[in-house]
């Protein structure tokens, strides 16, 4: 049992939690991730490390309650536990030193991206962000990003925050005004990250994604994540989670989001009357 | 007053028709009656040949004697002197390849069912004993236990019966490991799983889970930071193989390992009342001969696919499945497509649509003394299928030996220990089971979790 240290309400669908678990956070970096699960019956989720602190042994996660499992959690208060927490997963992001790199995340991406910025922030690298979503409400961790980022950039689809557009949008902006950058990383969804792969490709910008796709078990066991980097097919939980964007297949990506779209679908009709007023599905 | 019958008792098993829609287990054991009457074949040899072919060891012609006196609990405290797990054992253990063919009454007639009995003396135990196992008091040695598979189990548990302090790391939210996320419950119920796991905690072992070692903490932080005098590595062969074939990425192939883990630990069977799901078609390849694909092909069938196929590229006699699970597979309506090579997966909107298979035929025996098979020049076809499942072999996971780079291993990635005492390059660090062998049985990664245990033990007890 992990306890919930704090827990945040970020807006209507996005809220965040400190969970305690000293053997994630002894060895965490960024770019790994973790999987959870909510109760005894509940299914395996990943989620990204959005910080850590060494010290009080406690990890960030922000999820979006989107799925079963991610509303199941948000039922769940400071004080209590969830069953299941374990990790660090993946690979470290590879973070090079003293570049200028920018930044760009798309909706819950922004959580996930603050740790990577954060470390090569303290390694001496110049730093920019453009954080995308669907309007202001959805902008997460501005606060935590104004501490650290050099400049920091907007996007929304109606223009509440921001440029109204897309990250892209801003990201070609900034490299016709003239702005250089050495690497880009970006982290959001699939199409998103695909388009600005598409952008950095012909400035000639290394850039490196974070991909997160449907997951067991996170250790290799059942190969449910498998992606085609470079012509080759790589698991994303040991291989990855980050990959060089401009070697990823994001059409293959695309089509195996497709997999399992209609049974999440399916149990959220089955659980949809439950939920909220029990406050477990199985009881 | 010995039974003459050449055959053995035969244990109830449910009907095919019945079974196919149903989770519950096929073989529903003997009855003490049953049990007495075929531990009455047994010859009582004095020198024991079926022990010689059990990797634990089990004191067999012993436990039997104790049945034909219907002394159950009797028979139980000898199988357990040698193995910890017998009900698993009775059930999934490849008797006809070891104690039972070398059994004297198998040369004429079948030999005594030595695993059917084995079986029914630990479900009688387990339902009839009310005994409290306790825990041996402890020297206060740690030794810590990398994997709650069945080579890990044993070993932990042998030690724990030795008073040593254990401490079992286990990646996945539940102990087991293949018990539990590979092998259905059809062939072994979880809850006797859970029953066996359970007593292990009775000796003392505390299970520390959601730990994934080579990640969460390396080997020698184990050593270094936790004081863990002996690390046991038992972390089995869990990482799939792929074909290497056009179609592998589609949307509908899956790994024998997701298939079963979704099934098996995520108990997808029962979506959406658990949250896991698992997407089946109406027609199912799985490809491979072996153990793991029978399970997948069953339990495709039992998820309701109209029509489940065997792609194998050898023949009948190759297949690595015990005789028994063709046997049952074989009733359950699967159809063997038997010297059939898959050479690729087709597609529609990214989804399985076909699989394209090659016939071969046997060729010169090969390295591992099999007829080589060879395919056919031009004859290739079409099998309508919408789901794939490969199931063609696991290698070891690299996590530990890549955070550990002094355990030595070999290029297929297994683990590199020491015949008899299960030691690797790395001084107190032992392994054993499927990341030393290869995908294997569970009674042979039983056997090397007790002979480390053994050597652990040599080594430590004069500490």
């Amino acid at each position: 049992m992990y306890k919930i240290l704090r827990k945040k309400i970020i807006n209507e669908s996005v809220e965040e939690m400190d969970i305690l678990a000293p053997f994630v956070s002894e060895k965490c970096e960024p770019g790994q991730f973790i999987i959870l699960r909510v109760d005894e019956k509940g299914e395996r989720i990943p989620l990204t490390i959005a910080d850590y602190d060494r010290e009080e042994q406690s990890i960030k996660i922000v999820y979006q309650k989107v799925g079963h499992t991610t509303k199941l959690l948000g039922q769940k208060k400071a004080g209590e536990f969830i069953e299941d927490f374990a990790g660090p997963l993946g690979k470290e992001a590879p973070l090079n030193k003293a570049k200028r790199v920018i930044g760009v995340a798309g909706g819950v991406g922004a959580a996930p991206l603050y740790p990577q910025i954060k470390k090569l922030k303290a390694m001496g690298s110049q730093v920019d962000v453009i954080i995308g979503a669907r309007n202001s409400e959805f902008i997460i961790f501005e606060e935590e990003f104004r501490k650290i980022a050099d400049n920091l950039y907007f996007a929304t689809d109606d223009g509440s925050k921001g440029k109204k557009g897309f990250v892209t949008d801003v990201l070609m902006e900034l490299l016709e005004k003239g702005n250089e950058y050495d690497e880009a990383i970006a982290i959001g969804p699939v199409p998103m990250m695909r388009a600005v792969v598409g952008v950095t490709k012909k400035a000639e910008i290394a850039t490196s994604v974070s991909l997160n796709p449907i997951m067991i078990d996170g250790t290799g066991m059942c190969g449910g994540c498998r992606v085609t980097i470079a012509g080759e097919t790589k698991f994303a939980c040991v291989d990855g989670p980050d990959f060089n964007g401009f070697d990823v297949d994001f059409e293959e990506l695309i089509n195996r989001q497709q997999h399992l779209k209609s049974e999440e679908k399916e149990i959220e009709e089955h659980h949809k009357c439950k939920i909220g007023l029990s406050g477990g599905y199985d009881d | 007053m010995i039974n003459n019958s050449l055959e053995k008792v035969k244990m109830q098993e449910q009907d095919p028709q019945k079974r196919i829609k149903n989770f519950e287990e096929v073989s529903l054991g003997y009855t003490p009656e049953e049990a007495i009457e075929e531990a009455r074949r047994c010859l009582q040899c004095k020198n024991r040949p079926c022990v010689s072919k059990c990797p634990v060891a089990v004191p067999i012609p012993e436990f039997i004697k104790e049945v034909v006196e219907g002394k159950f609990e009797e028979a139980y405290k000898i199988i357990t002197t040698a193995n910890n797990l017998p009900a698993v054992c009775g059930r999934v253990c490849p008797q006809e390849s070891q104690c039972e063919s070398k059994c004297v009454r198998g040369y004429k007639g079948e030999p005594v069912a030595i695993g059917r009995l084995e079986r029914f003396v630990a479900d009688y135990h387990m339902k009839n004993s009310k005994e409290e196992i306790k825990a041996v008091p402890t020297n206060g040695i740690k030794v810590a236990v990398v994997g709650g598979g069945p080579a890990g189990l044993t070993c932990a548990a042998d030690l724990a019966k030795l008073g040593y302090e254990i401490t079992l790391f286990e990646a996945l939210h539940k102990p087991g490991g293949v018990l539990v996320y590979g092998i259905p419950e059809f062939r072994l119920p979880k809850k006797l799983v859970k029953d066996e796991i359970e007593n292990i905690k009775k000796l003392g072992v505390k299970i520390e889970k959601n730990v994934i070692v080579g990640k969460s903490i390396t080997v020698e932080e184990l050593k270094t930071k936790k004081g863990f005098e002996s690390v046991f590595i038992g972390s089995g062969a869990g990482l799939p193989r792929f074909m290497n074939i056009e179609g592998e990425n589609l949307n509908g192939v899956y790994s024998s390992n997701e298939f079963l883990t979704r099934v098996n630990l995520m108990e997808a069977y029962d979506f959406p009342n658990t949250p896991t799901p698992v997407r089946l078609g109406k027609n199912v390849a799985v490809i491979g001969g072996g153990n793991v694909a029978m399970d997948s092909a069953r339990t495709a069938k039992r998820l309701g696919a109209e029509h489940v196929y065997i792609v194998y590229r050898r023949s009948e006699d190759e297949l690595p499945a015990r005789t028994e699970e063709v046997h049952h597979a074989k009733e359950e309506g699967i159809e063997f497509k038997l010297l059939n090579n898959p050479t690729r997966i087709l597609e529609k909107d990214f989804w399985v649509d076909k699989l394209e298979c090659i016939r071969m035929e046997l060729g010169e025996p090969d390295s591992s003394g099999r007829r080589r098979p060879v395919p056919l020049e031009n004859s290739e076809f079409l099998l309508d299928v919408d789901t794939v499942i490969i199931a063609i072999g696991q290698r070891p996971n690299p996590l530990i030996s890549h955070t550990t780079p002094e355990i030595k291993t070999e290029s297929w990635g297994g683990i590199i220990a020491d015949e008899v005492t299960a030691e690797t390059s790395k001084e107190n660090v032992y392994a054993g089971g499927d990341v030393v062998s290869g995908a294997a049985t569970v009674i042979l990664a039983m056997g090397a979790g007790k002979k480390a245990a053994k050597a652990i033990h040599e080594k430590l007890k004069n500490k």
